[in-house]
């Protein structure tokens, strides 16, 4: 079997191969499009990280709160809620019943509503991550805020969180590298991301080996440059004389 | 006396390799004693599912019909297909009669045999009334939406490019998918086969909120898909031609399209279209090409 | 404004049921299968021996960094390349599952067996065991036990993972839900019980499982 790799620089259109791969004005070559698929997993994955982070951090830290039976289980209901529907069932809902539903969503755009829903998706799961963290916390270190005066919002932003973060480092190492896993179910809304790139030009081509291989190599290599990049912020956010750990799991 | 059975073996199997490579494929569902019939799930009138493993449709009706009298002993197999993996399906044997909703092309015609054409399907475009598109020059800075594998993707890419008129496209999974960006707004129109159009227009929650308008994009032979080279398609074109001289076709065309049918008992109401009755009167299995000028 | 009307129970058997047994009986499948698979990779990655290391290695961490979606699609169309056959998209998915699941089994199982104290491997071989039979008598009950939970709490995730053949279009509890919407024009709907379904299958078991780990947390 051998392998055609020359059907990457062939115009999408007219299948015609165009000279040095790159398609140039009007032309588009299927390299260009693979790397434009991988800018798109790219954009969507890193918002929808931002959006996780953003909002699982304040629901972990809300679960966290001492005293407030309300709003733990609020929290709690929230993670239940995404981590029970599977993703591709939840962008289905995001895409194309919350607009019918609530006028608000029909004005986004498609590529919003799509990191909306895995942000959403991912935010409980760092939620979780995040109340695992705080809680793996010494009791002692929430009581000395209190001993000096913090109120909770303070001793949340000054003593407990920037040591919870650090200790969760490893798994938001995990849960970086499944965002942009999970950012493949883009691909039923049709989003042109690199998994609907793979079967689309697949399928044009009749050349699936050499596209996917192409595809997973890309895949292979972001998952590599994301577990560096974590691994250079841990070096960096680092504590000198505080070594902590905490369970991690799941895919 | 060994090495002789061997060889034997060998032979024999070497002549039942040639055999199944001869494309007989009348003989080969004799000896299975059935056949395998590709289907569609969503493409309604030509070939749906109720549910429960039950499939209809035009062409899954007609295709049972020619099955009864080529070989009447076999049982039928539905085998969903979609527009991505018919074609593959076909060639490689798994399915043995494709009776959905596929284009016969030239490109095609490399991988496949067609039968007779027939049913004739205009690409036009679904709006919604109240957006007051009326042809597609007014799509210019809209959103097109369609549907992957079908042959519309690359007519849409190749109009976009000729005259100049600049949308986005937007691709929706299933021809259902497609409808529903229309629907939801998220896209503008909708480019697809006339009948698919129609069907989806007719079982919508409100039917009077869409129109087909536009040129048309292209006329498109729909037929039965069998494997390239093989003598099944003779035969089954001898039936659709005495199905054709009986009036049988002209009723089942009418059974589908003009009176109401499963599973919401609307009507897709669309009377057959002056290509079509030609080449009822003359039946043919040319490509696509033959029937739309070049560019 | 949703019309729910027309999801009957005739429709949800005509349609779902099919779907909803296959989906089920994925899960089993990939479970007994990954977990089988997962627990060779494992022991090959913790032998020692460099040539059963490697490999194991980079199997594991190759499927990890690929999305499931993507490991479906290659499946689907090496595995009738290998075989000179087609095969079908049920048969592809399940193929496909065990062997994506036993990369994150064998994970599990790793962890599990790693943290079994050191002194039951040498009282085993102070009984005269080999190391199959250490394995198979000592440490792998005690370090399945010990993972159960979070064995369980992968199959849970398995469940919601095989929504995901929606890409090859196998007939499972989604695709169902997906063409009952299609063909009675109520897309939308279709989607929300989807939803609530999985919903309600996925906490049960999530539920069943925090039973679970309080009865058999071990006490030392």
């Amino acid at each position: 079997m051998s392998l055609e790799w020359q059907v990457l620089c062939l115009d999408t259109l007219d299948k015609e191969p165009v000279k040095g791969c790159f398609g140039s004005g009007q032309e588009q070559t299927y390299l260009d499009w693979l790397l434009q698929a991988w800018g798109q997993t790219v954009i969507v994955a890193g918002a929808a990280l931002v959006v996780a982070l953003i909002v699982g951090a304040l629901i972990g830290t809300l679960r966290t709160l001492p005293g407030n039976p309300v709003i733990a289980r609020l929290g709690n209901a929230w993670v239940e809620l995404f981590r029970n529907i599977p993703l591709l069932v939840q962008i289905f809902l995001w895409y194309h019943v919350l607009p019918v539903l609530f006028p608000l969503f029909a004005q986004m755009p498609k590529l919003a509503l799509v990191i909306l829903g895995l942000g959403l998706f991912t935010s409980a799961r760092i939620a979780e991550q995040v109340r695992a963290g705080i809680q793996a916390l010494p009791r002692g270190q929430r009581y000395a805020g209190m001993a000096m005066g913090f109120t909770t919002p303070q001793c949340y932003r000054y003593v407990l969180l920037p040591m919870a973060f650090r200790i969760i480092i490893p798994p938001l190492t995990s849960e970086s590298m499944n965002i942009f896993k999970n950012s493949s179910v883009a691909f039923a809304v049709s989003v042109t991301e690199l998994t609907f790139f793979a079967q689309q030009a697949g399928e044009e081509t009749s050349r699936g080996v050499e596209i996917y291989m192409a595809v997973t190599a890309l895949y292979i290599l972001s998952a590599f440059a994301i577990n560096r990049i974590m691994a250079y912020i841990e070096k960096r956010a680092r504590v000198p004389g505080f070594v902590a750990t905490t369970g991690g799991g799941g895919h | 006396m060994n090495k002789h059975l061997v060889a034997l073996l060998v032979a024999g199997l070497a002549a039942g390799g040639a055999f199944a490579q001869a494309n007989d494929t009348l003989a080969k569902v004799k000896s299975a004693g059935k056949i395998v019939m590709g289907v569609r799930e969503s493409s309604a009138p030509l070939s749906y599912t109720l549910g429960d493993g039950k499939f209809v449709g035009y062409h899954v009706e007609l295709c049972e019909r020619i099955v009864k009298a080529l070989a009447p002993a076999a049982k039928i197999e539905y085998t969903p297909v979609t527009s991505a993996n018919r074609i593959p399906l076909v060639q490689n044997g798994t399915v043995d009669i494709e009776c959905g909703s596929t284009t016969n092309n030239a490109a095609r015609q490399k991988d496949v045999s067609f039968a007779f054409t027939t049913y004739v399907t205009e690409v036009r475009t679904a709006v919604k009334v109240a957006s007051g598109i009326k042809s597609i020059a007014q799509l210019n800075g809209k959103s097109v939406a369609t549907t992957t594998g079908t042959t519309s993707v690359a007519l849409l890419r190749r109009h976009e490019r000729a005259n100049g008129v600049d949308f986005k496209e937007v691709y929706g999974k299933d021809h259902a998918d497609s409808f529903l960006l229309l629907e939801s707004g998220r896209a503008d129109a909708f480019v697809m086969d006339d009948n698919i159009l129609a069907g989806l227009i007719a079982s919508s929650k409100s039917p009077k909120d869409f129109a087909i308008v536009g040129e048309t994009l292209n006329v498109e032979p729909i037929a039965i898909m069998v494997r390239k080279d093989d003598a099944i398609k003779k035969a089954v074109d001898d039936q659709i031609v005495s199905m054709i001289k009986s009036g049988d076709l002209e009723k089942l065309y009418n059974k589908w399209f003009m009176t109401p049918i499963p599973p919401k008992n609307t009507s897709v109401n669309l009377p057959m279209g002056e290509v079509l009755k030609g080449l009822l009167k003359t039946p043919s299995d040319k490509p696509a090409e033959d029937f739309n000028a070049k560019k | 404004m949703l019309d729910f009307s027309i999801f009957t129970p005739e429709v949800f058997r005509a349609f779902v049921l099919n779907g909803l047994y296959f989906s089920l009986a994925l899960t089993a499948v990939a479970t007994l299968g990954g977990i089988l698979f997962g627990t060779l990779l494992a022991l090959m990655r913790l032998s020692g021996v460099k040539l059963f290391e490697v490999p194991a290695t980079i199997y594991v961490n190759g499927m990890r960094s690929i999305p499931l979606l993507m490991v479906l699609l290659w499946f689907f169309l090496l595995v009738p390349m290998l075989i000179g056959r087609p095969i079908g998209a049920e048969i592809s998915a399940v193929i496909t599952f065990v062997a994506f699941e036993a990369a994150y089994f064998s994970e599990i199982m790793r962890a599990g067996i790693q943290s079994i104290a050191r002194g039951q491997v040498f009282a085993g071989q102070a009984l005269g065991m080999t190391y199959g039979q250490n394995m198979k008598l000592v440490i792998l009950p005690q370090a399945f036990r010990n993972m159960l939970p979070i064995l369980l709490t992968q199959t849970i995730i398995l469940f919601q993972d095989t929504s995901l053949v929606y890409i090859i279009t196998a007939n499972d509890m989604l695709h169902g839900f997906s063409t009952a919407g299609a063909n009675l024009s109520r897309p939308r709907e279709a989607y929300i019980l989807a939803a609530v379904c999985y919903f309600v299958i996925c906490y049960a078991l999530s539920w069943l499982v925090k039973r679970l780990q309080l009865k058999i947390a071990i006490v030392r």
